[in-house]
């Protein structure tokens, strides 16, 4: 992504971040759960993005176990981190909504449950780089596959089991006014991830070259 | 040389090294027993076990005790470095990981052996009641569990601080597996037993290795190359 892009997108995201508020606040007000209803705006695009960058970290770890690219592996490193930034705000924003609509902080419910258990793989597959030592790189990248593969199995898991998690049909069945604000979120979430992604992708690049020439002063 | 006779001749080198001292097997088995004790005092009120605690620690000892059994099973590997020996002789890869994960189950099936009877006394679980789902039940939850665990303690072998990075690394992507086996085991154990049930969790096992074994299989080359 060339400056002038990233520059162009980073304004492009910051309006529109700008201008949530106002389309969150003008969407109808949902009758049973009220003004606590307002926050699935800013976490069920959240959410999305999580699973959309453990996709990413995955086939990217893919890449680079197969085709040896060394940009394969910043991207999975890069959205990896994005997994558990992302993943993060999901289970505070989640039990904020839950405490108002089901009286408790937590529920032990296959969303919330795979949820925690995508955060937490990837969670370890930080550690695991972090703390791995050399050749962790392609260890870590078994993990994120792994790791990716699970994914699905989180989705379905929510139609399989008895659940109080609102379906994830309840999307597509939006009405009208809250359809628009949820989609202007989610755009806005898929730029922003971008757009980080992007930016930690270039800091693991300069890092790499960074090291390089430091070896060829050193040699 | 064929598949068969190289992932044969693995898991026959695994099984001699440890019937000629038994240590992963007697200090897993005991270990076992210890989880099952340990957790019987959280979960065990006025003489009596809470509901489902029997299905609960029976696949906890499992999960804890596997965990144990997987890095000794590799550590013994990484002592000598016997595992870069292994990876450089000229045989297919994948054979070294289904010779390696036979050798890890056969040892999981002999602790269960001792560890299922052991739930079914002490917490009045009729466990034996229907043999057959139980089996299936104890026979996918295992497979998958190991299938994981060997991918991943033949990665860690090369990693430092590989002793408590293979459970990190390990529960939360079996979290599926141990799932379906307390549920599964569950279903069975309560007071009005509900088959169809544990047949479907057997059902969703199966499906969960045979994801997690064409995956494993698919990586374990690449990962293990240097």
């Amino acid at each position: 992504m060339t400056n002038r892009t990233f520059t162009i997108l980073a304004v492009l995201a910051a309006a529109m971040f700008l201008y949530a508020p106002f389309m969150i606040v003008a969407a109808p007000y949902e009758s049973t759960m009220g003004l606590v209803q307002k926050i699935f705006y800013f976490h069920a695009p959240i959410g999305m993005v999580m699973f959309l960058s453990s996709f990413v970290s995955g086939i990217a770890s893919a890449r680079y176990l197969f085709g040896k690219r060394a940009s394969a592996d910043r991207a999975a490193l890069a959205a990896a981190e994005l997994t558990v930034l992302f993943g993060l705000i999901v289970l505070v924003t989640g039990p904020l909504w839950a405490r108002k609509a089901w009286g408790v902080w937590w529920q032990w419910d296959a969303r919330l449950t795979s949820a925690l258990v995508m955060w937490l793989i990837f969670l370890a597959y930080l550690l695991l780089r972090k703390y791995g030592g050399p050749g962790s790189d392609r260890l870590a990248a078994g993990v994120a596959i792994f790791g990716a593969a699970n994914a699905p199995f989180v989705y379905w898991s929510v139609n399989v089991w008895r659940t109080v998690h609102p379906k994830t049909t309840v999307v597509p069945t939006l009405q009208s006014g809250m359809r628009e604000p949820f989609w202007f979120c989610f755009v806005a979430f898929v730029l922003l991830y971008v757009l980080l992604l992007a930016m930690r992708m270039g800091l693991e690049h300069r890092r790499a070259e960074l090291e390089t020439l430091y070896l060829e002063t050193q040699g | 040389m064929t598949f068969a006779a190289t992932v044969w001749l693995i898991t026959r080198k695994d099984l001699l090294i440890e019937a000629r001292s038994r240590e992963i097997l007697y200090t897993t088995i005991f270990f076992a027993v210890a989880c099952v004790l340990v957790f019987a005092f959280g979960f065990v009120r006025e003489g009596r076990a809470v509901t489902d605690a029997a299905a609960g620690i029976l696949w906890i000892a499992i999960a804890f005790s596997g965990t144990l059994a997987l890095g000794r099973a590799f550590e013994r590997e990484r002592q000598n470095e016997t595992l870069r020996a292994l990876m450089l002789a000229p045989v297919d890869r994948p054979a070294l990981y289904v010779g390696k994960l036979l050798g890890v189950l056969i040892l999981l099936a002999l602790v269960e052996i001792v560890l299922v009877p052991l739930v079914a006394l002490m917490f009045q679980a009729p466990l034996f009641q229907h043999i057959w789902l139980m089996l299936g039940l104890l026979g996918g939850g295992t497979l998958g569990f190991a299938a994981v665990g060997t991918l991943f303690a033949a990665m860690l072998v090369r990693a430092r601080s590989r002793d408590v990075l293979l459970p990190l690394l390990l529960y939360p992507m079996t979290i599926p597996v141990l799932i379906a086996g307390v549920r599964g085991t569950a279903a069975l154990l309560q007071a009005d037993v509900d088959e169809p049930m544990a047949r479907a969790w057997v059902a969703m096992l199966a499906f969960f290795d045979v994801v997690f074994i064409t995956l494993a299989l698919w990586t374990f080359e690449p990962v293990m190359t240097e």
